[in-house]
């Protein structure tokens, strides 16, 4: 599904990631955690071609294409989808036409028919109910005003109505509510796919215990420095992040 | 350069698609300005003596007036005695029907995607068709007929309703009223006229459609249009021109008088020729627009300003009447080296009477956005309100918008409003529609046509429509 090898990146002169090697099988959930400033952000954004971000070696593989050469449009008509970390606000426009312009645009990458808008209203109907979502959130204009839950929530009815092949979450569980996260969590299992793989970028190990992956990888300084199973969460929760950072110094010392 | 900076820029850089010349004879008087010209047009179009004195006195206040200078546009003078102030095709004489118009006119109109065939007409929208100076052709004429609506060219209402011209021409925007104004009455060639009788609510859109062909020519269109007790109607005007490198001046005036009681709603799409992306040739648009609304009326003007040089026009509304509603809902777009002051005047004269104003400039590339309203509250217009939104949005780094409202209000038992925003869109913006599947120009034009909903929505149907292609178009190329 996902292959990325030795990637370097940069935000203008300065160099956020350093060589990150990780595959991504089809059905898999990972994990990527890692304290501020790791480059977990920039990872996920590298992924879904945000500007302003420079690719400056490495390659990633998606589904057999080179995913750095595709426009961010292109990316996810193939599949991709992110999930914001601070969902971007759009005054006036639609937050159901937003979605029904990008899922007709999949669509008919995908060679099948576009949605009428009974058809629309029906699919996103079913999705809303997954994430609880309320009604007058899809005629409101794109995330304006919306609570910080609600905006989080929006990007996962996103997901839910744009059925991707791999799914980004940058920090979807920051700004929630225990009521809230455990509803997020839930639309997102929900989605879990063998044919759909997940990467949760997440601070914090609790989001980890409702949606449950099958690796986590610790980011720090731009690189993959430790990567295990669920229970390594679990450690890091308990250990802090210090405790993974002085094991590669050590090994490379 | 960032990549949503490049996408507008290329969404500006698309070509005008109206900019062909329809290569059909034209008679054309020689350039200049003088009381012998005014006199030869009005001979030409055989008008009464009092329509000749009515333009010779223009014509005199005119050449007292100075151009105004207080506008935020810079052009290089206007040499008057340069222009040709009357052109026509040649072939007809008069029309009988639509047949007798010249096939190369009627082609240009469908080309235009204008049709004049009553019949194709699936929307029952009537036109009226002007050409340069010279309206060619009127649809629907008949059907209106039987309801008692008049509606045909100015010529026409000239020779066959000379009492209702005479009562209504220069009522609403007297021959005084400033430098462009005094120059139409002196020069105007042709326009359209309607009249809805009392009661009457007009059937269907009536739509003038302009074209300006011949070069070297000024146009000078006048439309009346008159609302009797009760009566309703909306009405069209569309514009564009051919691409020619010298500046073409535009200088119409439109009158609209809503009687008690009275709907009448007015929508222009105007896309004169704006110039190439280095401001070279296009048209100057210098127009006034004015309703006046009687008791109980209301006038409605919404404008989707996409082309033309240089902009400069105030649709305004004079509340004459008591609880008389005043209504503007204005999209201005100015891309590459386009400029446009627009806004409007509402005065509130009658008793509670009510105005709003919706404007939204979008400037790209290099534009310059002026929005310019006056809201004056007269003594005795107690209980007046008025609710005004001037929002502006920037495309890239380079364009500029301002905004000049002015209150007068004087009475205390008033309420006004005054909201403005400026906005830029967000390269985040436009990650984030990508991101979604869309392509950056449809995120651009999405992101638009959300800044503008609220003046699309007053647009009729069709119109609104044609508005979005029309800003797709105008801003195509504005955002990389």
């Amino acid at each position: 599904m996902l292959e990325i090898r030795d990637l370097h990146a940069a935000a203008g002169d300065r160099q956020i990631l350093n060589g990150i090697n990780l595959t991504v099988n089809a059905g898999e959930v990972h994990a990527i955690m890692g304290p501020n400033g790791s480059g977990k952000s920039t990872l996920a954004g590298v992924l879904a071609g945000r500007d302003g971000l420079e690719v400056t070696a490495g390659t990633v593989t998606y589904k057999g294409l080179d995913l750095l050469d595709l426009e961010p449009e292109e990316r996810a008509r193939e599949g991709v989808f992110l999930a914001f970390q601070y969902p971007v606000e759009i005054p006036g426009v639609n937050n159901a036409y937003l979605l029904k312009a990008g899922l007709n645009e999949v669509r008919k990458h995908r060679g099948e028919p576009e949605l009428d808008a009974m058809d629309f209203m029906t699919l996103i109907r079913a999705r809303m109910k997954l994430l609880e979502m309320d009604d007058t959130l899809l005629s409101r204009p794109v995330n304006e005003g919306f609570s910080g839950g609600e905006k989080k929530r929006n990007e996962i009815f996103q997901m839910a109505v744009l059925e991707p092949t791999l799914a980004i979450l940058d920090e979807t569980d920051s700004g929630l509510d225990i009521d809230a996260l455990k509803t997020v969590a839930g639309g997102v299992n929900a989605l879990r796919d063998p044919a759909r793989s997940l990467v949760v970028v997440t601070h914090y190990q609790r989001l980890l215990n409702y949606i449950v992956p099958d690796f986590v990888h610790v980011l720090s300084g731009g690189r993959i420095v430790k990567s295990g199973g669920k229970e390594l969460a679990l450690e890091l929760e308990e250990k802090g992040y210090g405790w993974t950072e002085t094991e590669p110094a050590a090994a490379s010392a | 350069m960032s990549t949503a900076t490049q996408t507008v820029e290329d969404l500006a850089k698309q070509e005008y698609k109206y900019g062909f010349v329809t290569d059909v004879e034209t008679e054309t008087i020689p350039v200049g300005l003088s009381e012998d010209v005014v006199r030869l047009i009005s001979s030409k179009k055989e008008e009464p003596e009092w329509l000749l004195e009515s333009r010779l006195t223009a014509f005199r206040i005119w050449s007292k007036m100075t151009e105004p200078e207080w506008h935020n546009v810079h052009y290089k003078p206007i040499d008057y005695q340069a222009i040709s102030y009357y052109a026509a095709p040649k072939k007809q004489v008069k029309l009988d029907s639509l047949d007798d118009v010249d096939p190369e006119v009627r082609a240009t109109f469908d080309k235009l995607g204008i049709s004049l065939d009553e019949q194709k007409r699936l929307s029952g929208v009537a036109v009226d068709a002007v050409f340069d100076s010279v309206s060619v052709a009127t649809t629907f004429k008949d059907t209106l007929a039987n309801l008692g609506i008049i509606f045909c060219s100015f010529s026409e209402a000239v020779r066959e309703h000379p009492e209702l011209v005479r009562q209504y021409l220069g009522s609403v925007v007297p021959h005084s009223d400033n430098f462009f104004a005094a120059l139409n009455a002196a020069v105007f060639s042709d326009g359209s006229f309607a009249y809805i009788p009392k009661g009457v609510k007009c059937p269907m859109e009536l739509s003038t459609y302009f074209r300006i062909n011949a070069a070297n020519t000024g146009q000078f269109e006048r439309t009346l249009l008159v609302a009797d007790e009760g009566a309703e109607v909306s009405y069209l005007e569309g514009c564009t021109a051919p691409q020619r490198d010298e500046n073409q001046l535009h200088a119409a005036v439109v009158e609209l008088v809503a009687l008690d009681n009275a709907t009448i709603k007015y929508s222009t799409v105007q896309n004169w020729y704006p110039g190439d992306e280095n401001g070279k040739g296009g048209i100057y648009n210098f127009v006034t627009k004015r309703g006046k609304a009687f008791a109980n009326a209301k006038v409605t003007w919404t404008q989707v300003e996409t082309g033309s040089a240089i902009t400069w026009k105030y649709p305004s509304c004079i509340l004459q009447g008591d609880n008389s509603v005043g209504e503007f809902y204005s999209v201005a777009v100015t891309n590459n080296c386009q400029q446009a002051d627009t806004g409007t005047k509402m005065i509130h004269l009658g008793k509670n009477t009510r105005s709003t104003i919706i404007s939204k400039g979008i400037s790209a590339g290099k534009g310059q956005n002026t929005y310019r309203g006056l809201v004056r509250i007269g003594k005795g217009a107690r209980g007046a309100r008025n609710f005004s939104q001037c929002d502006s949005l920037l495309i890239g780094d380079r364009c500029g918008a301002h905004t000049f409202p002015y209150l007068e209000v004087k009475n205390t038992s008033s309420q006004v409003e005054h909201e403005a925003s400026t906005s830029k869109i967000g390269e985040d913006q436009i990650f984030y529609c990508r991101q979604r599947g869309l392509s950056t120009e449809d995120a651009v034009n999405l992101i638009v046509n959300g800044f503008c909903k609220e003046v699309f929505r007053e647009l009729p149907m069709e119109f609104a429509v044609e508005a979005q292609k029309l800003l797709g178009i105008s801003l195509e190329g504005s955002v990389g």
